[in-house]
């Protein structure tokens, strides 16, 4: 067996009856790496994070994580092996709290209640939301709601993280925190794949870039160089702009 | 100091329960004991429905599959009801997870679920009816005679101690699991199955868990019934009243609670009783009355009587 390599995807594709959302799309994350997927509105990149996740089975292509393939496997069996992921619409137990949402997910590795509660709380401490550890998750702010979802991906204890707009509707100063929490949760050693429309974040974050625009990867490499790619500006703003750039 | 008034409670409650029925006159005793039967069969209910957010309305399919088989065990083969329950109970929990693998397997959720166990239940129903073997519409009659080893009383008091034992059982156990890892799972399942799976909770496996033991506890309940009565037959051990008998006593008194289906039992079955009673010979009007007390109380306390309390406890912790 060669070395497992973080996150490997070679060829996948997802068919919704005659829609291509995701054609022939390749992408690794390597263990330590933080990778951004960008792409217009539709562009399939939720898809791509569904298939991942198990939540959806490829139509065609295969998916690898430390070289065991994921494909076929529930979305609970997937999180055991060290993969989490975040929702975009945020998908608190709205009836739990703060705590009792993250506790849930630390039952991923905590066998014990005990255990469970004390790693949610270093985990909820962690995210910032601490003073609402007993809140009802239906009573938090987005924001809250956004690191919460970030809180319980994290208390799986994963080694790769998926990150669904974690910073959508949140306001400057708030992604200027969310910003700091990713950086944080990279420096314990977890490797990140985000899904974020806020540029100035995703081009501060990531150590490299993918663009997927109808399905299709238009670009992948360092976020300066991307940035300025021809087919990217054009995905994103159209040929005039294209020419304009020139 | 709470903690302390709610136990202190909860033993004044204990004690009363069990030393003053002895002088109670035989109607209150009865109704006593039709109060801790259907807080029984709530009980067994909530571990799936009120914890696990799957609400059966078929409950009747575990009810009568144990009153049958332990009655039928005893009439055939003589065997004593006390080890035909926990056969009943086997066979219940076996038709449970067929049901449940059915439906959780191909994804069905929230009313689709409900359909399909009250569909069960009603097959069950119908093949009851026309199986010579088991009595049809006839039915079975238990002998009565008065042998604790037989679970045969001439007196309603031992009944009323089997109940109250089997009652507190099954608190006991759903207090066990609300307070352990598959507690905080299935209050996961019942608020977002997908987001429940997404950290790492197996959803199918624990329902299909919850499944098996709410089914296998809920047909010790037809064996006491098929005990107590010693009468059963087809549409009252599988028809759609027991379903929804057992389940409102959860509903009422608070879903996903501990003591939830007891509070609610307490306060139903009295009320059933009074309107019994107030309306004598007008058929039917009772069971109106009733609905629409039900109506007002499932209306104005959604989270049913222990919504009231306001706990500041968490809620996958509200265990007392």
């Amino acid at each position: 067996m060669s070395e497992a390599a973080g996150l490997e995807i070679r060829g996948l594709s997802k068919r919704f009856g005659g829609l291509e959302a995701v054609s022939r799309f390749d992408l690794t994350v390597a263990p330590g790496e933080i990778v951004g997927l960008i792409g217009p509105n539709g562009a399939g990149k939720t898809t791509v994070f569904h298939l991942i996740a198990g939540f959806h089975a490829p139509s065609e292509g295969t998916i690898r994580f430390e070289g065991r393939s994921l494909v076929g496997l529930k979305p609970h069996a997937i999180c055991r092996l060290g993969l989490a992921r975040t929702f975009q619409l945020v998908q608190p137990f709205a009836g739990l709290t703060t705590l009792e949402n993250v506790m849930v997910a630390a039952f991923n590795r905590a066998r014990e209640v005990d255990e469970a509660r004390q790693e949610a709380t270093r985990i909820v401490e962690f995210v910032g939301l601490g003073p609402r550890r007993d809140s009802p998750a239906r009573h938090l702010t987005l924001a809250d709601r956004k690191r919460l979802e970030v809180a319980r991906g994290l208390a799986t204890g994963p080694r790769l993280l998926l990150l669904d707009e974690v910073m959508s509707g949140l306001n400057p100063t708030e992604i200027e925190a969310i910003i700091g929490l990713i950086r944080r949760i990279h420096e314990r050693g977890v490797s990140l794949l985000i899904i974020e429309h806020v540029m100035r974040a995703i081009l501060a974050l990531s150590h490299r870039l993918v663009v997927l625009h109808h399905g299709e990867k238009i670009a992948d490499g360092a976020p300066a160089v991307v940035a300025r790619d021809r087919r990217v500006i054009e995905a994103y703003l159209g040929d005039a702009a294209a020419e304009a750039a020139r | 100091m709470a903690a302390v008034g709610a136990r202190l409670a909860a033993g004044l409650a204990l004690i009363g329960l069990a030393a003053v029925p002895p002088f109670l006159p035989k109607y209150g005793l009865e109704v006593l004991i039709g109060i801790l039967f259907f807080a029984y069969l709530g009980t067994c209910w909530n571990i799936l429905g009120g914890y696990g957010g799957q609400f059966s309305f078929g409950h009747a399919a575990f009810f009568g599959l144990g009153a049958y088989t332990s009655t039928l065990l005893l009439l055939r083969l003589g065997l004593t009801p006390w080890l035909g329950m926990l056969a009943g109970g086997a066979v219940a929990a076996g038709f449970g997870l067929f049901e449940g693998y059915l439906s959780f397997r191909y994804g069905l959720r929230g009313p689709y679920f409900s359909l399909v166990t009250l569909a069960f239940a009603e097959m069950l129903r119908v093949v009851a009816v026309n199986l010579k073997a088991v009595g049809s519409s006839l039915g079975l009659v238990v002998p009565s005679g008065s042998s604790v080893v037989a679970f045969e009383f001439a007196a309603k008091l031992p009944y009323y101690y089997v109940i109250l034992a089997m009652t507190l059982l099954a608190l006991a156990i759903t207090r066990l699991i609300a307070r352990s890892r598959m507690g905080y799972a299935l209050a996961a399942i019942r608020e977002n199955e997908d987001a429940a799976e997404a950290s790492g909770v197996n959803a199918l496996a624990t329902k299909l868990t919850a499944m098996a033991v709410s089914s296998f506890l809920t047909a010790l309940g037809g064996t006491f019934y098929a005990q107590y009565f010693a009468y059963i037959d087809p549409s009252l051990t599988f028809g759609p009243s027991i379903s929804i008998q057992g389940l409102l006593p959860a509903i009422v008194g608070g879903a996903g609670t501990v003591l939830g289906p007891l509070l609610g039992a307490f306060v139903l079955t009295p009320i059933s009783e009074l309107t019994r009673a107030v309306l004598r010979g007008r058929a039917g009007a009772d069971v109106m009355l009733y609905g629409v007390i039900l109506i007002l109380v499932i209306s104005f306390l959604p989270n049913g009587l222990m919504g009231l309390r306001r706990s500041r406890r968490p809620a996958a912790e509200r265990a007392t």
